[in-house]
């Protein structure tokens, strides 16, 4: 495959879809189908077919288009029109509108600030193409990225793009990802070392859906983007380590690398150069800690997924103790972007420390749930209440929680701030990978300190003792306080428990479970004053106690 | 490497355990592919019991206790074979705060299960996920592998009471 070849394959698309005087895009992302759209899609290709109208009138599933809270969604890409809420028998209207009117009752405006506020880099293809089939991906600009880095590009002068853009990692920690990658470049010498790429699709924070968006929206994207990693770095074998309850995304994946190989853009000897990579899939069976990169690595040799103490870091040691680069989903996706239009374009967009876009689930009692892509840096009033359309039901915003069970919850009077790594850690709460989850005031803090402790609970490995035991000591002290019967002694116990168990664990799971907890009680410590002193809960929760999970499957 | 004699056979003339010895054929017999061939055998049989987990040691050659390991560490792996029908609640931060304990409330009322357990008919199991990542949906449950949205407490009764009959 040379670029002209791929550049032929995207013309001929082009032409293929140019020939419809409609085009149909269906939702066929795991929200959305969920809700029926695939019944949907059939209702819309009966009623073509009833018609007559196979060659003027194209449908097709996409990927996410984003507000999941309106699924199912289909856009009529040619006139720039969404509807939302569909039903298969809405198919006929729709079809008969087609050229002439707008189905106004079902009509989901595309102005509003949810989807005009958006920048789209990661999900760019996301909502406009078939995530299986290969030739969209390429019509849209797909793997011309990895074939220009292959050709015309040296291993160091793709490094250099990656650290111009200042990517830093999307899956919570934000370690600057030009420098990842040009220490695995560098481990082993000169010689022909052993390398891996893996990607971490274990996206484990409750609350989040972002990576699985991706690998069901664009699952190409993160294949050449990792690829192009692998270029960088020297490795020749990746790894997918992908969440076995996301069934879809792992078919998708499947299908993309068998068609990526057929076309030459995988395996062996890629656009005639010497380059060759090689990409398997691996299923995580619900394991949080799988997400830290050492218990991953575990997982991905077959063994139970336990971190190890670092330093080695995987850069030097890590898959079957070579050197090992890896990345989240959300970073590899920024990749072919960034080598496309140069890494000082994705340095403009963003803040000074923060570059780029960051996709976020927005969930809980927020209106407009779903996924948003914004620049970094967009106040976090904006990303509520004009993306995310305010709270329903006329309650008061009362936090939003980022970062997962590692994470915080950020108050209202911090609003205004601006969304970026800095920003977020300096309120005490972290990125994190992506989820925001909105709480109004019918939530108790106290009661999501347990329910975030419940879940470290049940998910620390137990290799290190703090993390082991303390994560349960805090539970049980945080249960006192909510069903009433604890005392002033038990908040002091509670704050030096969270300090010993941040302190002294092993991985980065144990050192952050606290951090609810850290976080509730920094700007609600009232709430816990209230249980205890007043044995009251100011958001009537906390007579039954959280449900305790046992068994994960799906 | 050890080599043994004669290769392990399965643990019955059941046409699947055909199947899981492709998958670990595929892989080569390399021991890295416990978690591989865990989940085949998930798959086929809904659950793993003793004579899985020894036949899949001896095959990969990993020491059962190892196997054994594994297979409790990891939460989708499950050694209790399931009900007729399963019903999976998500527990993720969003569906907890938009409802869940109310659904696994209404599950025990009407069935009298709680998560992890299955009915004594055998009909149903209750079980609960950490996010299933349909936050957009919440509360969302799993019925019989099918995503269910925004589902209410009436609904959920409804539905079990349906699987009951």
């Amino acid at each position: 495959m040379t670029l002209e070849e791929l550049r032929q394959i995207a013309q001929n698309e082009r032409e293929k879809q140019a020939q419809y005087k409609h085009r149909i895009y269906v939702c066929v992302a795991a929200g959305c189908l969920s809700s029926g759209s695939d019944q949907v899609k059939i209702g819309l290709e009966t009623e073509i077919a009833e018609r007559g109208l196979q060659n003027s009138v194209q449908v097709k599933g996409v990927g996410c288009m984003g507000l999941c809270a309106a699924g199912p969604l289909i856009s009529v890409e040619t006139e720039g029109k969404m509807y939302q809420n569909l039903k298969p028998a809405d198919a006929g209207e729709i079809i008969e509108s087609l050229g002439s009117r707008t189905v106004e009752r079902l009509e989901l405006d595309t102005n509003l600030p949810f989807f005009a506020k958006q920048k789209k880099i990661v999900l760019e293809n996301s909502g406009q193409i078939d995530p299986e089939r290969i030739e969209e991906y390429i019509a849209a600009g797909g793997y011309e990225a990895l074939l220009t880095a292959l050709t015309t590009m040296n291993r160091a002068e793709v490094i250099e793009q990656v650290v111009k853009s200042g990517l830093r990692g999307r899956g919570g920690a934000g370690y600057p990802t030009g420098l990842k990658w040009s220490t695995v470049a560098k481990a082993g010498g000169e010689g022909n070392t052993q390398k891996y790429v893996i990607c971490n699709a274990d996206e484990g924070d409750p609350g989040a859906f972002m990576d699985r968006s991706v690998l069901e929206s664009d699952p190409h994207r993160v294949l050449e983007g990792m690829a192009i990693a692998a270029y960088a770095v020297g490795a020749n074998h990746g790894y997918i380590y992908c969440r076995a309850e996301y069934p879809l995304a792992v078919k998708r994946l499947k299908l993309a690398i068998k068609q990526a190989e057929n076309l030459g853009l995988l395996g062996a000897n890629i656009a005639d150069t010497r380059f060759s990579l090689k990409l398997d899939i691996r299923l995580g069976a619900g394991a949080f800690v799988c997400g830290e990169e050492t218990a991953l690595i575990a997982s991905v040799e077959g063994k139970r997924g336990q971190p190890r103490p670092r330093p080695p870091y995987p850069a030097q040691e890590g898959l079957w103790g070579s050197p090992t680069l890896i990345n989240n989903v959300e970073t590899y996706a920024n990749v072919p972007a960034i080598i496309r239009n140069g890494g000082e374009w994705f340095a403009s967009i963003g803040t000074e420390k923060s570059k780029g876009t960051k996709v976020f689930a927005l969930a809980g009692t927020v209106a407009n749930t779903g996924l948003i892509e914004v620049p970094m840096g967009m106040p976090l009033k904006e990303i509520i209440f004009e993306l995310g359309g305010g709270i329903p039901n006329g309650r008061k915003f009362k936090a939003v929680q980022t970062g997962g069970p590692s994470g915080g919850c950020v108050p209202e009077q911090f609003l205004e701030m601006p969304v970026d790594y800095e920003s977020l850690a300096k309120v005490g709460s972290i990125m994190g990978s992506g989820g925001m989850i909105v709480m109004d005031d019918s939530s108790c803090m106290v009661d999501v300190a347990k329910y975030f402790m419940d879940f470290c609970v049940d998910e620390s490995c137990g290799k290190c003792i703090p993390c082991r035991v303390g994560t349960t000591h805090m539970h049980n002290l945080l249960a006192k306080i909510t069903s009433g019967e604890a005392t002033q002694a038990d908040l002091q116990l509670l704050e030096e428990l969270c300090q010993v168990v941040k302190d002294t664990s092993l991985c980065g799971l144990g050192q952050t479970a606290p951090n609810p907890v850290f976080s509730t009680l920094r700007y609600f410590r009232n709430e816990y004053e209230g249980h205890i002193e007043q044995k009251t809960c100011c958001a009537g929760k906390c007579q039954a106690a959280a449900p305790k999970s046992k068994g994960v499957g799906a | 490497m050890l080599a043994y004699a004669t290769k392990p056979s399965p643990p019955s003339d059941d046409k699947r355990w055909k199947l899981v010895e492709a998958s670990m054929r595929r892989n080569g017999h390399e021991p890295n592919a416990l978690i591989e061939v865990l989940h085949t055998v998930q798959e086929l049989f809904g659950y793993l019991d003793e004579d899985a987990l020894r036949f899949v040691a001896l095959s990969l050659r990993v020491p059962l206790s190892k196997v054994y390991g594994v297979a409790t560490f990891y939460h989708f792996f499950t050694m209790k074979p399931q009900g007729e029908h399963t019903c999976v609640i998500c527990t993720g931060t969003a569906c907890y705060i938009k409802g869940a304990p109310d659904l696994l409330k209404a599950v025990e009322e009407t069935a009298g299960i709680t998560p992890g357990e299955t009915t004594k008919d055998n009909k149903i199991s209750l079980v609960t996920a950490r996010c299933i990542g349909s936050c957009g949906l919440a509360p969302a449950v799993v019925f019989d592998g099918k995503i269910g949205g925004k589902v209410g407490t009436s609904e959920m009764a409804e539905k079990i009471k349906g699987w009951m009959q």
